[in-house]
């Protein structure tokens, strides 16, 4: 399976990964590669097999809600590239914000 | 006595108890190690002196308390931890010290060290090869007496491949075993954080140490590990041997080694099993799916608001996986790709659980090869990954696996990996260390 040009810039634009134009090629190429390789899935019989997401046997874990020390809104902050009064500043959502 | 160097965790508990030395001298003696020999070998990114303590080594995708954490990737350069790891915090109530944070591929992805932003580790017993990955650094220091013990993460083999390339113990617990809390996420259902040390003995007494509920990692068991007393022989021990570890692939001279090592552990009592794993083909293009999946999801939170940089500073490796998890995830392509992984998971789990019916550990090479020049496989990421045929599968499973030294190869090591059942660290260990004092490849020292 081939994965195009056009297919890199679409998964990069999902994964918000900023791409080159000359880094094109050659991903293409590789993910490509990869992604054949990983096409040999497809003749593995699955028929009847429930999916394994997690293999921890582990479930429903409760502890007491109650209040522990955590970190200081400067803590926080200490490594925010960009703050005012005591808040992380963020990419506008709408528009050109 | 030998210098303090030399010593295990072991004997340097044993020394400071009866004042053979002080910790002062040990944290001397370890510094001018790393002052000497760490400009060559690149294993540390930064380094912390102390004169307190036992000095540790620790991977870069561990966060530490003000020292810098970088997971190896400019989009973290800078980047100061507000709080320490739960196995930090279980440490340092050991009186543990963090002496440096070790180089690794970048946000733990890669097979030779060679993915880190700030330069790849070489590895002490030869400087033109790799010391294999992902826990490059963190096998390299303990290789070259530069920490008492070092902790590394687990996602496909970063800690059993580069302790078998580098010529020490690896140890990788079962998932759920060690809090993952401050463990730089990569992918969250198969990441684990072990240790990497210079006897079998101290990689227990470090699971110890390290293992248990936090609270704050929910996937972690409630019952704590407590090694078990070493036995002196394997008597009885049933070994399963997989065929699909002895096939196409192996190196000649590797495979050697390890049949050897499987004599031994005949003549130490056991009985060997040949045993099948059928579905091992399909890990490597299972874990593909599966982890790249989890590594686009974890890593879509940096982004440079609330610490780093923005996501142009990811290397090629992190952008490669970040777009083949998302390819896998997206509409019209997660059914084939992420579900279908997710099934063939479960038969690759299964093929574990039969094999257990018929043995007690399961025994065969961790890397197909000893450790590749430096530049040999960065080009092609096809090539990379299939080296780590042999350490993947289990780490779908879940269950533990243990890298020991077994010999060498063209003058390089060579690692033998002993799997266990679910949370059975035990048995795997007490194998381990009936092998290693049967032997004698612990005491081989690089030349540096």
């Amino acid at each position: 399976m081939k994965l195009t040009k056009t297919e890199i810039l679409v998964v990069a634009k999902l994964a918000n990964l900023p791409i080159k134009e000359s880094e094109l090629d050659l991903y293409s190429d590789q993910l490509s590669e990869i992604i054949s390789y990983i096409h040999q899935l497809n003749s593995v019989d699955t028929k009847g097999v429930e999916p394994t997401f997690n293999i921890s046997p582990v479930e429903n874990v409760w502890q007491p809600d109650h209040v522990e020390p955590s970190l200081t809104q400067d803590q926080a902050l200490a490594n925010a590239p960009a703050k005012k009064d005591g808040f992380f500043i963020t990419e506008g959502v709408f528009g050109d914000e | 006595m030998s210098k303090l160097t030399d010593l295990t965790l072991t004997e340097t508990l044993e020394g400071l108890k009866t004042k053979q030395f002080s910790e002062a001298e040990l944290n001397r003696a370890y510094q001018d190690r790393i002052d000497e020999f760490n400009p060559g070998l690149n294993a540390f990114l930064t380094i912390t002196p102390g004169n307190t303590g036992i000095p540790v080594a620790i991977k870069e995708v561990i966060v530490t308390k003000d020292i810098q954490t970088t997971a190896a990737s400019k989009i973290l350069d800078g980047f100061l931890p507000p709080y320490d790891a739960t196995v930090i915090t279980k440490l340092l109530d050991q009186n543990i010290c963090v002496s440096g944070k070790t180089n690794c591929d970048e946000f733990a992805m890669g097979s030779s060290g060679e993915n880190s932003a700030y330069g790849p580790t070489k590895n002490p017993w030869d400087l033109t090869k790799v010391p294999g990955g992902s826990s490059s650094g963190s096998a390299a220091a303990v290789a070259a007496d530069l920490c008492v013990f070092a902790l590394g993460t687990d996602t496909g083999g970063s800690i059993r491949q580069p302790a078998s390339l580098c010529g020490v113990v690896g140890l990788k617990p079962s998932y759920g075993r060690v809090s993952r809390y401050g463990a730089i996420a990569m992918a969250s259902s198969l990441d684990q954080i072990g240790p990497i040390t210079k006897s079998v003995g101290d990689a227990r007494q470090v699971l110890e140490w390290i293992s248990g509920p936090d609270g704050k990692d929910s996937n972690v068991v409630s019952s704590k590990f407590s090694g078990s007393k070493l036995q002196n022989n394997l008597t009885g021990l049933r070994v399963g041997v997989p065929k699909e570890y002895f096939g196409k692939g192996l190196d000649q001279g590797v495979e050697k080694v390890i049949r050897t090592a499987l004599s031994k552990l005949e003549e130490l009592g056991a009985k060997l099993v040949e045993i099948e794993l059928p579905h091992t083909e399909s890990a490597i293009a299972v874990y593909y799916v599966v982890m790249a999946s989890e590594v686009s999801s974890n890593l879509a939170k940096f982004d440079g608001t609330r610490f780093g940089h923005d996501r142009s500073q990811f290397g090629a490796e992190a952008k490669r996986r970040i777009m083949l998890g998302t390819f896998a995830l997206s509409t019209g392509y997660f059914d084939d790709y992420f579900i279908q992984a997710a099934k063939v998971r479960t038969l690759i789990k299964q093929d574990f659980d039969q094999a257990f019916e018929r043995c007690d550990v399961i025994v065969g090479p961790v890397s197909p090869t000893v450790a590749w020049n430096l530049g040999e496989k960065t080009k092609d990421p096809l090539t990379m990954y299939l080296s780590d045929a042999y350490t993947i599968p289990a780490s779908l499973a879940g269950i533990p696996g243990l890298s020991v030294p077994c010999g060498f190869s063209d003058g390089l090591p060579v690692g033998l990996q002993i799997l266990g059942k679910y949370m059975d660290e035990e048995t795997i260990l007490n194998v381990g260390e009936v092998y290693e004092n049967a032997t004698e490849w612990r005491k081989q020292k690089p030349n540096l």
